[in-house]
């Protein structure tokens, strides 16, 4: 019988669930790296049992791990990251020049086709990526090169790449997005970017629908049509039919367009889930309920899914990459809270389980689906 | 041999016990002695000083001989009690909790 591995990143270590198929008894593996902020870990889809892992911390800096047996037992692997070339300046926070530095890996994002090849996004802003499993890191420097980089300013938890997505029908195409620069695409393969932000507006920078300075918090898309991206970004949730040459806003009827997650259903690419939180200033649920919402119409019409998910007093948040969709039948949808939880779905949302609920914060959740 | 007292973390990831023993050529220094630490311990590396500045981590110390030697310059020559292996080369992670 097929089964799920869940990759779980914390503020205190990593942990690794499993399940059968059924995905109703679980088994907790870790703490993987106790006491140390792990920021996220991925496996290879070709090769499962190869998982990558970021751990950061402010005592000892950037660590990289890697495990050939399914995260049972890690070894770490190559951690500099060297910025290519003039390392040139940013925005800070007071409007004046910045020079790059780099802080921690944000999100590790394998090949689609080979183990030994991964990219990286970090923070400050830029991709890395490796072809010898880890050992060494090299960095893709026309994102950072790109002209507009001197504008781009961190937000507040920093000037990071956070999401990377592959288009497995064109080899050369990669969306990344930025916090708080924005979207972008290439493609060739990462030699070149541009911005891909037309119909984004936000508030918070001086000219609403300026090119680049928006706070984009996620982007998914359903790998059969790779096309149409799904966007949370800071206010508003977007919608692309055009590979992100333009969006379009499809918060419709959700109780707050304010959050961090966004991804699609397995197997119906026009099902979208997002989780609403209040607002930038209360970074928890609207009227302490804690609920994923749900388009089956590729956005403007949700619906709350919220049986098993407490209902009164809940308070967490749940940060940019800590949900993932399993490729079952009915697909199964993941989510790690602030508060330690992490909540299941064997249903695509219909109800929920907590798989574990005193997890310290949970910064990140990957689901593998197993043969 | 210099001795050379790692914080619990940094014991976990290079697989070593509390303290370990290294040989330095030359003059004993912090410089000489995190190069053979490193060396010896390459997944040490990045973890104490940074990769590019060689500089040490902020929330990272330096202390020998009941001295706080975090400061003083890289090329400076270690107490002679920790060139003889008498006292220890501690590398110590900065308090913090709430």
């Amino acid at each position: 019988m097929s089964g799920v591995r869940v990759l779980v990143g914390t503020a205190k270590g990593a942990f690794v669930l499993t399940s059968d198929g059924k995905r109703t008894k679980w088994e907790i593996g870790g703490p993987h790296f106790g006491g140390l902020e792990i920021y996220h870990l991925k496996g290879s889809p070709v090769e499962p049992d190869r998982i990558y892992a970021s751990q950061a911390t402010d005592w000892f800096g950037q660590v990289m791990h890697r495990s050939d047996d399914g995260g049972k037992t890690w070894e770490t692997v190559g951690n500099e990251f060297k910025y290519d070339g003039e390392t040139g300046t940013h925005q800070w926070y007071d409007g004046t020049p910045h020079p790059w530095e780099f802080k921690r890996v944000w999100h590790l994002e394998p090949s689609l086709t080979d183990p030994d090849t991964v990219l990286a996004g970090v923070e400050d802003a830029a991709m890395f990526r490796t072809s010898d499993g880890g050992k060494t890191w090299q960095e893709l420097p026309g994102l950072r090169g790109h002209a507009t980089g001197s504008k781009w300013a961190p937000g507040a938890g920093g000037l990071c790449v956070h999401t990377i997505l592959m288009d497995q029908s064109k080899p050369g195409r990669m969306y990344i997005a930025i916090s708080s620069a924005g979207a972008f695409r290439t493609d060739d393969g990462g030699e070149s970017w541009r911005p891909i932000n037309r119909g984004l507006k936000s508030e918070y920078i001086p000219d609403p629908e300026a090119e680049v300075g928006h706070c984009v918090h996620r982007i998914a898309m359903h790998p059969s049509r790779p096309e149409v991206l799904f966007m949370q970004k800071h206010w508003d949730v977007m919608r692309s039919n055009d590979a992100g040459e333009s969006w379009q806003e499809i918060s419709g009827n959700l109780p707050s367009d304010f959050g961090f997650v966004i991804d699609v259903h397995a197997h119906e690419p026009e099902t979208t889930y997002v989780i609403p939180i209040k607002s930038d200033s209360q970074h928890f649920p609207p009227e302490g309920k804690l609920r994923v919402y749900r388009s089956r119409t590729g956005g403007n019409e949700w619906e709350a899914l919220s049986k098993g998910l407490p209902q009164r007093d809940c308070y967490v948040n749940v940060l940019r990459d800590a949900m993932s969709i399993d490729r079952l039948d009915p697909c199964g949808v993941y989510f790690g809270t602030t508060g330690g939880q992490v909540y299941a779905s064997a249903n695509a949302g219909d109800s929920w389980e907590p798989i574990v609920r005193d997890l310290p914060r949970v910064m990140s959740v990957e689901v593998q689906t197993l043969p | 041999m210099i001795r050379v007292v790692l914080p619990y973390h940094l014991r976990n990831l290079a697989q070593v016990g509390k303290e370990i023993r290294l040989q330095v050529d030359g003059q004993v220094t912090q410089r000489s002695v995190l190069d053979a630490l490193e060396l010896a311990y390459p997944m040490l590396r990045g973890t104490i000083r940074d990769h590019t500045t060689r500089e040490r981590r902020p929330l990272l110390r330096f202390f020998a001989c009941k001295e706080d030697l975090s400061h003083e310059p890289p090329d400076s020559p270690l107490p002679a009690a920790v060139a003889s292996g008498a006292e220890p080369f501690l590398i110590i992670g900065a308090i913090a909790g709430g």
